[in-house]
């Protein structure tokens, strides 16, 4: 379900680093050694045995970070973003694997799309990427896709992201035909006729500058739907990036009763709220919007109490010329994937709202499961996939740094504390700065 | 003593432009001392247009380029006419005709514009951001003549020229802004800037036309037509039907809403003033009645956008205090 290069696994030792995973419960000054791309030993002054040595004192060794919510824009789009430059943009940002979404053009909709991005992704992926498939042919929410098929030529998961699947009728048919597949159905939760021309949440502050409001209840009226439909069929669901107090409700409510349902949410909507948009920089425009400081607080309690199990960019290349329009022409989204873990260390951990291990966690595991992949461990026997953080460390996000063939992120400019220093994806070290 | 002493300063070349570029892109970028600076300005330039010799020596030799994504009479004239009587140049460009019809895109146009090296650009648009965007990537002073439903800066000076010029004051009055308030970047500058000064602002409306969360800009709503009663002035907006999706069901008939919310001589109180930015829907938002009794000050709103229009580009070239501050701009990429 992942694919990528293929290179022999590294020998390597990480010394001296603060060892911490939060699923293996380990949080301890310790030595890692890597043979031939698989964890060896875990333990206090290792022997190099000839092995490159990392000098990590004072850095944090944990699992890498898994993004189950990217956009690559190949095939369509290679002039926003590629495999190759993904990827490269995935492991600067410390991750050991990421999901792809199909709303490209063509749509991943058919086993021949598909087989074209895993060949490319075999080629150039410097980090494991798993493509997910359209829920309904073309994204227009008539026609389910040939999801047995699908499923057999690797698709990761089904998702007509960017879109809601509207019609009641067919979202009920893709849970029960789904079925025939282990792969989880990923549901983007949007009213359109309540959306409609929506450009920011709808509040005092859309109010104020005129722009076409987005209520929130777009969003939670369609995730209690689809909740509805899981509990009815038996099937479960992933939601994708929640932005609502209410939706996060409706998913707590529902998990207590026992509906499948993981969720997951973005770095942005996560640190700002709508007052961002006072600036009417393109950079903060985004679907779903960014919502009220309500609505943030519930998202993170929702992300603290493990409602939302899985951090996710939603990285959305967008070419500069066409974000560098009025806000109201510009397209929605932002990039994520190389600011991910600075901004959620700055705005959440250093600021005191969650605990380092729980975002840990939430970047990792979290996302792993919810896709049903191995969540990234660190223990003996296990593929290393491992991210070196220095949370010490202030860096100031520029055009400049980014690996990613776009540069539309909310963060320019702004100095962040915790930084990437090394990621090791599938025992290959992948990035190093 | 404060007016002459603009008036003397009117007629002498501007000094150098600040080193930070001002641009009035919306009402809440003024303070309460910028708004009295720019209506003091502007009733010394009313003086001024009494005498027959009509125009002053003060913007010669400056360039002001008026561009037009939208159709304007009011404004459009009246920022060419400020303009001229300030004896700048004019340049005027309208999106049907120039190379936006093309397909050429707002920076490229902003750029090709800002090569002629103008002092002023001022811009209307059907898009929210787009004075934003101009003023982010020129290094030309911005006035937003309208963009999208978001802001109309010069439009709520006039106004407040208005009532000003017929009571005498403005802290303390009570306005009643009726109509299509979602839609109007009219009703948004004006709640600021009546908000700025220590008016009183009541919207009404039909539910759907209130946008939610409007009360945290400071006034008050309602549904009832009946509540324009308890206010110095009824300033009734246009209602917008080119501004309307298809369907949208915002009200259900034109019909209707005349019926519920449009200003009328019954719905009025003797002595109550009107007014209305235009261009008039007669039968719709407004009786005809209203519109052309004495009590309307509709003609006046107009008189006062020629010379609060001057104050603004004479303000912005001049180094008077940097009030009217650039907005947050954070370059794009």
């Amino acid at each position: 379900m992942l694919f990528s290069k293929t290179a022999p696994g590294e020998n390597l030792i990480v010394r001296g680093a603060r060892v911490l995973d939060p699923v293996e419960k380990i949080d301890a000054v310790l030595d890692v050694r890597v043979d031939g791309g698989t964890i060896a030993e875990i333990g206090a002054r290792l022997d190099p045995n000839a092995h490159r040595v990392v000098e990590a004192e004072g850095l944090t060794l944990a699992p890498a970070f898994v993004d189950p919510h990217v956009h690559l824009r190949t095939p369509g789009r290679e002039d926003e973003e590629t495999i190759a430059s993904g990827t490269r943009a995935a492991a600067a940002g410390g991750y050991c694997a990421i999901l792809a979404m199909p709303n490209t053009d063509p749509v991943v909709d058919s086993a021949a799309v598909l087989g074209s991005l895993v060949e490319t992704a075999q080629a150039e992926a410097e980090v494991p990427v798993g493509f997910l498939a359209a829920i309904s042919k073309g994204l227009d929410g008539a026609e389910l896709t040939e999801m047995a098929e699908l499923a057999d030529a690797g698709a990761a998961g089904f998702s007509d992201d960017g879109m809601p699947v509207t019609a009641p009728g067919l979202m009920r048919m893709a849970l029960q035909y789904g079925a025939v597949t282990d792969r989880p159905l990923a549901l983007h939760c949007e009213e359109p006729t309540l959306s409609r021309s929506g450009q920011m949440h709808e509040g005092s502050v859309s109010a104020e500058l005129g722009l076409a409001g987005y209520p929130s209840v777009a969003e939670s009226l369609m995730v209690e739907r689809d909740l509805s439909l899981a509990a009815y069929e038996g099937r479960p669901v992933h939601l994708l990036h929640l932005s609502a107090r209410e939706s996060v409700d409706a998913v707590r409510r529902a998990r207590a009763t026992g509906v499948r349902a993981t969720a997951e949410v973005t770095p942005h909507h996560l640190c700002l709220t709508d007052e961002a948009v006072r600036s009417l920089d393109s950079n903060v425009k985004m679907n779903p919007p960014l919502r009220s400081t309500d609505d943030r607080t519930a998202l993170v309690e929702g992300l603290r109490d493990g409602t939302i199990q899985a951090v996710a960019t939603d990285h959305a290349p967008h070419a500069r010329h066409e974000k560098e329009v009025p806000f109201e022409a510009a397209p929605f989204g932002v990039t994520g994937l190389e600011t991910a873990f600075g901004a959620l260390y700055t705005h959440l951990v250093e600021s005191g709202l969650i605990p380092l291990e729980l975002l840990l966690e939430r970047m990792s595991a979290g996302p792993a499961e919810a896709y049903g992949l191995p969540a990234p461990r660190i223990a003996a026997g296990e593929t290393a996939n491992l991210v070196l953080l220095d949370t010490r460390g202030g860096w100031r996000v520029d055009e400049n740094v980014f690996r990613s063939r776009s540069a539309n992120s909310w963060l320019l400019g702004e100095r962040l504390t915790g930084k990437v220093r090394m990621t090791v994806a599938a025992g290959r070290t992948v990035f190093e700065g | 003593m404060a007016e002459l002493r603009v008036m003397r300063d009117a007629l002498l070349p501007p000094q150098q432009p600040p080193a930070e570029r001002r641009h009035l892109l919306s009402v809440a970028d003024l303070s309460k001392e910028d708004i009295e600076r720019l209506l003091g300005t502007a009733r010394s330039f009313a003086r001024s247009l009494e005498r027959e010799m009509k125009k002053l020596p003060t913007l010669r030799g400056r360039l002001v380029v008026n561009v037009f994504y939208e159709s304007s009479t009011r404004t459009s004239s009246s920022f060419e006419l400020a303009a001229k009587r300030l004896s700048a140049d004019t340049m005027s460009i309208k999106a049907s005709g120039s190379a936006v019809d093309k397909g050429e895109s707002l920076k490229d146009t902003a750029l090709t514009l800002g090569a002629y090296d103008p002092d002023v650009i001022v811009m209307r648009h059907p898009q929210i951001g787009a004075a934003h965007f101009v003023a982010g990537v020129t290094g030309v002073h911005v006035v937003n003549a309208g963009d999208g439903k978001h802001q109309h800066p010069t439009q709520a000076l006039l106004d407040l020229y208005t009532l000003q010029d017929e009571f005498g004051r403005l802290e303390g009055l009570h306005v009643a802004i009726v109509g299509d308030v979602l839609h109007s970047r009219v009703a948004r500058s004006l709640v600021q800037a009546l908000d700025l000064v220590g008016a009183r602002t009541t919207l009404v409306g039909p539910p759907t036309l209130l946008p939610r969360g409007v009360e945290a800009m400071g006034c008050e709503t309602s549904t009832d037509i009946r509540a324009i009663g308890a206010a110095d002035v009824v300033y009734v907006l246009r209602m917008q039907r080119e501004r309307m999706l298809e369907g949208a069901n915002y009200v259900p008939s034109l019909r209707e809403y005349a019926e519920r919310w449009g200003v009328t001589p019954e719905r009025l109180r003797a002595g109550q003033k009107v007014m209305h930015p235009g261009p008039m829907n007669r039968g719709v938002e407004i009786d005809p009645r209203v519109a052309d009794a004495s009590d309307a000050l509709i003609e006046g709103q107009v008189r006062a956008g020629l010379v609060t229009r001057m104050a603004v580009l004479y303000d912005l070239l001049t180094s008077g205090p940097v009030g009217v501050k650039a907005a947050q701009l954070t370059e794009v990429a």
